[in-house]
């Protein structure tokens, strides 16, 4: 890290004082800086509402009507009924984990954003802070937009429903985690694919779509243990509100793999950008 | 001696730099057909086959759900990778590498350079079709010899989204509008274009713009080609279409691209 002149050196002096300091300060930055960076690219910021509309409308309405009703929790849900939760839960992982895979790709290769970014008091862990609390405000906003949506077309069953946008956050915060993770394994922009690779399957079979329980009982295991199911099964607990004490691991699932994820990322970032 | 056309040239350019990265769409390329064939085509069919007409094998169009559905799909496969070949690669050659440039710098002429462009993306769409129609016969989604001209409808719909929005991304400073484009017109396209339901099912407003638009015009080529119906009078009209729309296209990307280029 430079200390290219006397104010900086000045503030590098206080190091053991900002290490005690809280971080989400210095994160918010990050989001700050992103924010001033979208002011100019809103339309991509805004139009990331319209997507998992669109797919409501589509495959919950569109092709709902030839899917007829589907069990859940002991009751027939409407096809569109079934499928609103699993949208909203893929919206909170495409939000996040785009931003923390290409957008993140981009600004450690492509833009350096960080080598300006670190010559500030900030520090890596600030940085993958500031970094995934930006995914996952986008992530909250497009699920409380969505929520609000599926609510209007009355597909919401209870009040739970409300903490369908903390529940969406945790499926954000746990695929940012994980794809700012992977990012920092990637060499290329041709190692990227490997994102799609990674998301289509988990949008297609986690539950999203139908029931698990139309594949043979491997496959259902195996779907059982991915992490896009467990925000799925809860999204469709908490929007349908049949809720019971079975979703709380699964939101500590969740919570875990991002805590984990993003540890590991930090450490990752910071053997390269902090050298 | 026989002098190639100059735009085969251009073609060339682009072809020399996919020649070093193919096989990582190769893994795409077949992977993505494989998922969506598997989930939306038998798990989701599965349930809509049961739905319609508990279990028989002619629920939509007298025919299983995973055999409409896959023409569909890959008429929709053939309109993303063109949409994606024909945005950031074009701002990318315009300004970030200035690709188009360089090749003016030779004796190519503006329309080489778009004639070369587009010539890659189809034949990038006609490898996508390629390999979801080899999926798809796997997966028993196909009907009939005729099957092999959805390659040539793939192709065709390629250009009937490249050629518009190549025209389009010549007009523009930054790629900011083409992720919008991307989730107000492909996605609602992929979704309300009869690739996964028939259009009937809409409201009869939203069914007679449905019908306006160039991928519903490439779905029902792809599904009667699948499905050996290519005989039908409708065939004409839906071939007509997308070949005036690229044509028109055509003429509008030529005049973007020598305002941009050749001012």
């Amino acid at each position: 890290m430079s200390t290219a002149n006397g104010l900086e050196h000045g503030a590098r002096a206080v190091t053991p004082g900002w290490r005690v300091a809280p971080w989400p300060r210095r994160a918010s930055h990050v989001v700050a800086r992103n924010l001033v960076v979208y002011r100019r690219a809103w339309p991509v910021l805004v139009t990331g509402f319209a997507e998992p509309v669109f797919y409501l409308l589509g495959i919950g309405l569109g092709l709902g009507g030839l899917v007829g009703r589907l069990a859940f929790a002991g009751h027939e849900l409407t096809y569109a009924r079934f499928v609103a939760p699993g949208m909203l839960a893929s919206a909170a992982m495409n939000g996040a984990i785009l931003d923390s895979t290409y957008n993140l790709f981009f600004k450690l290769k492509v833009e350096k954003t960080y080598e300006a970014v670190l010559a500030t008091p900030l520090s890596v862990p600030d940085v993958a802070l500031g970094e995934l609390g930006w995914a996952v405000m986008r992530g909250a906003a497009y699920s409380a937009a969505f929520l609000a949506v599926a609510a209007a077309m009355g597909l919401v069953g209870s009040a739970w429903a409300l903490m369908c946008v903390p529940a969406a956050t945790l499926v954000s915060f746990a695929f940012g985690a994980v794809g700012m993770l992977a990012t920092s394994f990637m060499r290329s922009w041709q190692d990227l694919d490997s994102v799609t690779l990674a998301l289509v399957p988990l949008f297609l079979f986690s539950g999203t779509f139908y029931p698990v329980g139309v594949y043979p009982s491997w496959l259902a295991t195996i779907v059982g243990w991915t992490p896009l199911y467990q925000g799925v099964v809860l999204e469709r607990g908490l929007q349908t509100g049949f809720v019971s004490l079975a979703l709380v691991p699964r939101a500590a699932y969740l919570a875990a793999l991002g805590a984990l994820a993003l540890g590991l990322a930090t450490r990752r970032l910071r053997s390269f950008l902090a050298s | 001696m026989i002098r190639r056309p100059l735009w085969v040239r251009a073609f060339g350019s682009w072809t020399f730099r996919y020649a070093r990265t193919w096989r990582g769409s190769l893994a795409t390329g077949f992977a993505l057909p494989v998922l969506y064939l598997a989930a939306i085509g038998v798990g989701l069919g599965g349930l809509v086959d049961r739905h319609v007409t508990g279990g028989g094998p002619s629920s939509i169009s007298g025919i299983g759900y995973l055999s409409f559905v896959a023409p569909g799909l890959l008429a929709g496969s053939a309109m993303q990778i063109a949409t994606s070949e024909a945005t950031f690669p074009v701002m990318a050659a315009l300004k970030w590498e200035r690709r188009y440039d360089a090749m003016l710098a030779t004796p190519l002429r503006v329309c080489d350079v778009l004639a070369g462009h587009l010539g890659y993306i189809a034949m990038r769409s006609g490898a996508t079709s390629a390999a979801f129609l080899l999926v798809a016969t796997a997966f028993g989604a196909v009907h009939s010899p005729e099957a092999a001209l959805a390659l040539p409808v793939g192709i065709l719909v390629g250009l009937a989204f490249a050629t518009p929005l190549a025209a389009y991304a010549a007009t523009q400073q930054n790629a900011v509008g083409f992720n919008v484009v991307n989730r107000l017109v492909v996605v609602p396209l992929f979704l309300f274009s009869g690739s996964f339901f028939p259009i009937t099912r809409l409201p009869g407003a939203l069914r007679l713009v449905a019908q306006f638009t160039p991928l519903y015009h490439g779905v029902a080529l792809a599904r009667a080609a699948t499905l050996g119906r290519l005989a039908a009078p409708s065939t004409a009209g839906h071939l007509a279409y997308l070949v005036a729309l690229v044509a028109c296209a055509s003429v509008v990307a030529g005049r973007t691209y020598r305002h941009r280029l050749a001012p």
